[in-house]
């Protein structure tokens, strides 16, 4: 079947240091793809990279059919590309000067357009998606972390990004709160979207993820269905993590 | 020694109280935009606008690095000799425009302070969902700054309130050239400037309660 996201050759360097040495990734509609690996092997800044918060050195991205090469990027395709790819943070990053439901709308009205009314109906869709119908009003300081990051969650998906990228969405959390998130992440999985989630939830990435990619060194190691990369990984240095973590 | 004529001031009282609208509407005036010039002179500091960002540095510091009175004298007397057409300006206007971009250099600086106190995160969240520069700026950045420049800001206000005082050395006849004026021709020097002092000192302190009460409205949106 054909990519609907595609990547190819994606370098990224901070300074001296080859951060993300060619990935290659090709992700078909619907699919959900978990990544892990050791801290500080380029999981992060991939996803960051496709959302450009951290811009590709060399490299080609494709969504749909946007195709922005990093050497030539222009600002307008960077912004159709943040567009069309969600973003989850690890802090989840919700603005402080806006509500739950403001935090939701925000893209809605100011990036897409949205009237306000058609974009408060649709945050309220949301919010009981995410079950914080009665929290709409409240601002991110009253909310536990849990709850935070659930809006963030809802802030990406008020979107329609063609891809959501989870960069450790439950790192942050307090473990009372990690369920609650994971069950939402869940049930977005379910309903086929594509995604990209970067998670040290090992029991939790085999049950929701199509795939398994394995990055070490800034590469794409082994890849493959959840329960070859868990049941039978090819790689000394898969087995090596795997064994690390288990 | 001699006693108050506290007759003659409460006389004085209703005339100063009468420049007190030219007073306040100049501070308002340069106020607003000096806050305007400043917040454009800070974004272009923290994007470092090439081409822009040298010329406002310089802009800053020699604002920052004279005095008031200078500036306006400079401002009012001096350039008049290089550019004939500004001798038809008046003191008032003269006043103001030198008063904003005197505030505008120092209000910059807080509020870049502030936008660069606004956490990186947030920057990153608005840009995650497309916001373009002037949307991250405008929506999630600036107001959030805002709010921890305010404080700042309004005790620039009320310098800038007492700084109008000076206007009167360019002719103006405000709150200090009228008392001024009045103690010229009474010889009650102290009585004149007392009272002249007191209502600064009481718009003042009026000011310094809606200060409070803004800096409460602004922070609602940290509060539990």
């Amino acid at each position: 079947m054909k990519c609907e996201i595609d990547i190819k050759g994606l370098v990224k360097r901070f300074g001296a240091n080859t951060v993300l040495d060619g990935i290659d990734l090709c992700l078909r509609p619907g699919e959900r793809v978990a990544i892990i690996g050791p801290s500080g092997t380029g999981k992060s800044t991939l996803l960051r990279c496709l959302n450009w918060l951290d811009r590709p050195d060399a490299g080609r991205i494709t969504v749909g059919d946007l195709s922005v090469d990093a050497a030539h990027a222009t600002r307008a395709q960077i912004l159709a590309l943040r567009r069309r790819t969600g973003f989850v943070f690890q802090n989840y990053a919700l603005f402080a000067n806006k509500t739950a439901r403001q935090n939701i709308t925000e893209g809605l009205t100011t990036v897409r357009g949205w009237p306000r009314a058609r974009a408060h109906a649709r945050a309220d869709e949301i919010l009981a998606q995410i079950g914080l119908a009665d929290r709409g009003d409240s601002y991110p300081a009253a909310l536990s972390g849990g709850q935070q990051q659930r809006v963030g969650i809802g802030r990406a998906m008020a979107l329609d990004a063609d891809l959501l990228l989870f960069d450790e969405p439950t790192s942050a959390l307090d473990p009372e709160w990690v369920g609650e998130v994971l069950d939402l992440i869940r049930a977005i999985a379910d309903g086929r979207q594509t995604m990209l989630i970067v998670t040290h939830e090992m029991q939790f990435a085999r049950e929701i993820a199509d795939r398994i990619v394995f990055m070490e060194g800034g590469r794409i190691v082994e890849q493959g269905p959840p329960a070859q990369i868990f049941g039978d990984p090819q790689d000394e240095r898969t087995r090596a993590f795997l064994r690390r973590v288990a | 020694m001699r006693g108050l004529d506290t007759a003659y001031m409460g006389d004085l009282v209703p005339v100063i109280l009468g420049y007190v609208p030219l007073t306040l509407g100049m501070a308002l005036v340069a106020m607003a935009a000096a806050l305007v010039l400043a917040a454009v002179l800070a974004i272009v500091r923290v994007l470092r606008v090439p081409g822009l960002d040298q010329g406002v540095a310089v802009f800053i510091s020699f604002f920052r690095g004279t005095p008031l009175l200078v500036q306006l004298f400079l401002f009012y007397y001096g350039l008049p000799q290089l550019f004939p057409a500004l001798t038809s300006i008046d003191g008032i206007t003269a006043a103001v425009i030198g008063l904003t971009l005197h505030f505008s250099a120092y209000m910059a600086e807080s509020i870049r302070g502030a936008i660069l106190g606004v956490d990186r995160s947030q920057w990153e969240a608005a840009q995650s969902i497309g916001m373009t520069q002037g949307q991250l700026l405008r929506r999630i950045v600036l107001p959030q700054a805002s709010r921890v420049a305010a404080p700042t800001l309004m005790n620039y206000f009320i310098d800038l309130i007492k700084s109008t005082s000076l206007a009167f050395t360019l002719g103006v006849t405000e709150m200090m050239g009228a008392a001024q004026k009045e103690a010229a021709g009474s010889f009650l020097y102290l009585e004149a400037f007392l009272v002249v002092a007191v209502i600064y000192w009481i718009l003042v302190e009026i000011l310094s309660v809606g200060q409070r009460w803004m800096e409460r409205h602004l922070g609602r949106a940290v509060a539990r």
